[in-house]
């Protein structure tokens, strides 16, 4: 069979659409900067516009008699969060912040590493789905089941009682720092709940750390003589820092900026979260709120260059 | 004769890298060319110029006749099949061939019907309706033949084409490409690093290096005749010589290739007149150190005085078995015709022909 | 439930007790959701719930302030997320490939919405439509939402760009299509179910999202702010429920989809299939 070949004359090609990819394409620069446009436009100007609004209204002067703003340049704002109140809810944020990220990685990495190592094909599907499920599903549900959990005559309680551990949670909410009078109204309770939130954002990068470790890695550490407890210390708990760090990164961060948590769960005092909130709402003092916003930025930011150094931004 | 591709002084630079290096070339029209070179050397480079992926730094490409600098890919008669044969995984075979004449506003019946009539051309006709996904890697291929050919280039481009098939699949194919481009009498611009590959096809190849050509020519001339140390080296296999010991066989500076083949190995004892060559002939002795047997020759890997190896190949053609001569060890003496001895350019003299 | 991974034998029981335990902790608060939706109780959350009625799914929607939530709850996720797939998806067709002065400055920027906490977000936006004048209402949570979609979509898009080989588009302009062509039969076509998926995701962020909303809600209410503000009312509990149920299904459903339209995605890579 044979082609016939005689040559086609290039498409007319006049259309507006068809002259523009022309265009387009002898100028990539052009093209580039045609997609670029729009996100730089909404993210320079609505985004960081906003952040900088921000920062700049930290330095206004709020006047605390007459409850206003003035425009004039003060750095009293940013003095004050080292007053003993402010600085003591910046301390019990951060404590709490840490504390969820070590408590999140020790829960998160047994799942992690068992659905690294040991499951594969449907098995690993039904995990990856049955941990991702419950990061993404409404957030504010699930802070409302844990108010229903912890309240007075509902399931925690109800378990507790059926087995007869009343006097042990009692102890445990007996300890100044960690307990309170009820568990709805601990420490305990909130810390709970920040655990129970973030901790799929933990599992995930640990997983993906774990799951980029070679078997052939392990076998070469039990091959040179290694028991099991040694190969996991020596070689599959470093290699799984990158993950766990990662994974931190957004239980440290969520946990910082979180006021609607703190609110619904434990004991009164303020975190960073409900201090901007009732600044900037109730009180009116937005001076003073951008000046708060500005401590989980400057933490977070301290918290990256540590984890950078753990390899957390190779494993995200 | 027109030219169908012709490229002056072109360069292509992609930051401080010399892709292409002020590189002229003359494509003839209806010709097989390939062009070869080692990964990095810019061949590949020179047919995205051609296809208008990439544009020239510098210089002029034009085709048949036309300069094609700054025109997209689209304003080009030329089409390209791919490495990785880029089959659109979401169209059916028929689709994907008949692509080109959709977007050119060919209608339905007809773009179907000549997209079969390509199909059949490589042999694959009845398979229309299958996703690429379904096909076996010498079948995709030749729908990636199918679909470059349905617009009737004057210039089929292909970029390794054959790369990825096995062994057997690829001499058919080689052998297919072939009597495809004489069917249909187009220009075809073969990118290989398989220089027995473009030795079978091509009328002329290319040799790239590091962004220059060293050499165009015929299959037969590369072999016999290279011109620089590097095709001499890079096509088949080659002795360059060099130093005291060129300047001694050749009475030139230069150094110079002599194929394995064209070497006669001689035991030193037996030779009639130790040290004294016959007239036309030039002879040298040698540690033998090393024996390979390769099926249809032997190699013997031969270390000289001066500390450089000589491959030397001899052909098994006597289908006796002959008295196996020699051993690693011994002393051996080599001899080879004077003008076998091809005086070689370290580098290339310049771009072009 | 075997093991047979490569030559690892079998997990001890106590690892695989531990991840079984892990998945159940992540899922027995939203079970909890599922089983109070259908409580017979009308006052209180007492455990083990008393009785099965589907009552409250009809007190419910007959509520006014309920069926505005949702209203304003889905309107809000559509806009921001129709703006989030065309800024989304501009910024993925734009890094994906060329490498130019910026390209990580821009990535960062666009991650930066959902790696600082939402409180950040939220007062820098509140601050700046003060300042600016602009009454916060509908189209500011709108324009909160969407700042922080973009990065969803961005990365799903970017991540189909990078499966699929770019000799896909070049063998499509080598057939004579030009710019739009390629786009509307080649690259529109590979993108789609990464563009559904991220759409997906991106609507389920912004139909639950509270704390960006807070700052930037004015007097709205969306659904979740509806519920936060349900949780100081004990008497509307079984309303509540049956409404943290709808908002828990909401989210998760996209999500499933989301995953279902990507997980297939290796067969979309270059040389035409696997």
């Amino acid at each position: 069979m044979e082609l016939s070949l005689k040559t086609q004359a290039p498409p007319p090609g006049h259309g507006p659409l068809h002259r523009l990819s022309n265009l387009l394409y002898r100028k990539p620069n052009l093209y580039l900067a045609l997609l670029l446009v729009p996100p730089l436009l909404w993210f320079g100007a609505i985004y960081f516009g906003s952040l900088l609004t921000l920062l700049w209204q930290g330095l206004y002067t709020f006047d605390d008699f007459s409850m206003t703003v003035t425009p004039q340049l003060t750095l009293a704002n940013l003095v004050a969060l080292f007053h003993p109140a402010n600085y003591d809810i910046i301390l019990r944020t951060l404590g709490m912040a840490v504390a969820v990220s070590l408590a999140s990685a020790v829960l998160a990495f047994p799942i992690a590493y068992y659905m690294a190592r040991y499951t594969t094909g449907k098995t690993k599907a039904f995990f990856y789905i049955a941990v991702m499920l419950p990061m993404w599903a409404s957030y504010i549900v699930k802070a409302y089941a844990w108010t229903l959990l912890l309240a007075k005559g509902g399931v925690a309680q109800w378990f507790v009682e059926q087995f007869g551990l009343a006097p042990a949670l009692q102890l445990i909410l007996d300890i100044p720092g960690v307990g309170g009078s009820t568990l709805s109204t601990s420490h305990l309770g909130r810390f709970l709940v920040f655990v129970y939130i973030w901790l799929p954002f933990m599992i995930l990068p640990i997983q993906a750390a774990l799951e980029r470790l070679p078997p052939s890695l392990l076998q070469a550490s039990a091959d040179l003589g290694a028991r099991p407890w040694q190969t996991f210390v020596q070689v599959i708990l470093p290699l799984s820092v990158p993950g766990i760090a990662a994974g931190s990164i957004f239980t440290f961060s969520l946990t910082l900026g979180d006021f609607i948590v703190p609110q619904l769960v434990g004991p009164p005092g303020f975190f960073i979260g409900s201090m901007v909130y009732v600044q900037q709402g109730a009180i009116g003092n937005m001076p003073m709120a951008a000046a708060f916003t500005l401590v989980p930025i400057v933490l977070i930011a301290i918290y990256l260059a540590i984890v950078k150094r753990l390899g957390a931004f190779d494993a995200l | 004769m027109t030219l169908a591709v012709q490229f002056t002084g072109v360069s292509r630079v992609f930051g401080e890298v010399k892709a292409v290096d002020r590189v002229s070339i003359d494509i003839q029209d209806g010709e097989f060319f390939s062009m070869l070179g080692p990964s990095g050397s810019g061949k590949t480079t020179c047919l995205r110029l051609i296809a208008g992926f990439e544009q020239p730094s510098a210089g002029s490409i034009r085709i048949h006749g036309q300069e094609a600098v700054g025109l997209a890919p689209y304003q080009r008669d030329v089409n390209t099949v791919f490495q990785d044969y880029a089959l659109f995984p979401h169209m059916n075979v028929l689709d994907n061939v008949a692509y080109g004449l959709k977007v050119k506003g060919v209608g339905k019946s007809e773009r179907h019907a000549r997209a079969e009539e390509a199909l059949a051309l490589v042999a694959l006709g009845g398979y229309g309706a299958r996703k690429p996904a379904q096909l076996s890697g010498g079948q995709r291929q030749r729908v990636a033949l199918a679909r470059a050919l349905v617009n009737r280039p004057r210039v089929l481009l292909l970029d390794e084409p054959l790369g990825a098939l096995d062994l057997k699949l690829r001499e058919q194919m080689q052998g297919e490409l072939k009597k495809l481009q004489r069917q249909l009498g187009i220009t075809f611009i073969f990118v290989t690093h398989d220089q027995t590959e473009a030795l079978s096809m091509s009328d002329r190849v290319a040799v790239f290096n590091k962004g220059r050509i060293e050499q165009v020519d015929t299959p037969r001339n590369l072999y016999m005749k290279p011109a620089t140390t590097f095709v001499a080296e890079f096509v088949g296999t080659s002795n360059v010589l060099r130093g005291e010991l060129a300047e001694q066989l050749t009475g030139n500076a230069l150094p110079f290739s002599i194929r394995p083949e064209h070497i006669r190995l001689v035991e030193s004892r037996l030779l009639d007149s130790p040290g004294q060559a016959a007239s036309g002939e030039v002879q040298v002795s040698g540690l033998l150190h090393d024996i390979q047997y390769q099926g249809a020759a032997t190699r013997y890997e031969v270390q000289l005085a001066n500390g450089q190896s000589l491959s030397i190949s001899q052909a098994n053609d006597q289908w006796q078995a002959s008295t196996p001569a020699y051993q690693p060890g011994q002393q051996v003496t080599a001899r080879w015709a004077r003008a076998a001895m091809i005086a070689l350019q370290d580098v290339a003299a310049g771009g072009g022909q | 439930m075997h093991s047979d991974s490569s030559a690892q034998g079998r997990a001890s029981w106590g690892l695989k007790l531990a991840a079984w335990a892990g998945l159940l902790f992540l899922h027995f608060p939203i079970l909890i959701i599922f089983l109070y939706a259908f409580n017979t109780e009308d006052a209180a959350f007492s455990f083990p719930p008393q009785g099965f009625t589907l009552r409250w799914f009809s007190v419910a929607f007959a509520r006014a302030d309920v069926l505005e939530s949702i209203e304003l709850s889905l309107q809000i996720a559509c806009v921001a997320t129709l703006i989030a797939l065309f800024l989304g998806t501009l910024a993925a067709a734009a890094l994906y490939r060329r490498d130019f002065f910026g390209k990580e400055g821009i990535s960062l920027m666009l991650i930066l919405p959902i790696a600082l906490p939402g409180i950040v977000t939220g007062i820098a936006l509140l601050s700046a439509f003060k300042t600016l004048g602009i009454e916060p209402g509908m189209f500011t949570i709108i324009v909160g939402h969407a700042t922080f979609c973009v990065v969803i979509v961005y990365n799903n898009v970017i991540a189909r760009f990078r499966r699929t080989s770019y000799s896909l588009i070049e063998a499509s302009m080598d057939l004579g299509a030009d710019g739009w062509q390629t786009f509307r039969y080649i690259i529109l076509p590979n993108l789609g179910s990464a563009l559904l998926a991220g759409g997906m995701l991106a609507f389920a962020l912004s139909f639950d999202e509270i704390i960006v909303t807070t700052f930037t809600a004015g007097h709205e209410r969306t659904l979740p702010l509806w519920l936060l503000n349900q949780l100081s009312r004990p008497r509307d509990v079984p309303v509540t429920n049956v409404v943290a149920m709808l908002v828990m299904l909401a989210t998760m459903l996209p999500i499933l989809g989301a995953y279902y339209l990507t997980k297939g995605g290796e067969s979309i890579a270059g040389s035409g299939g696997k």
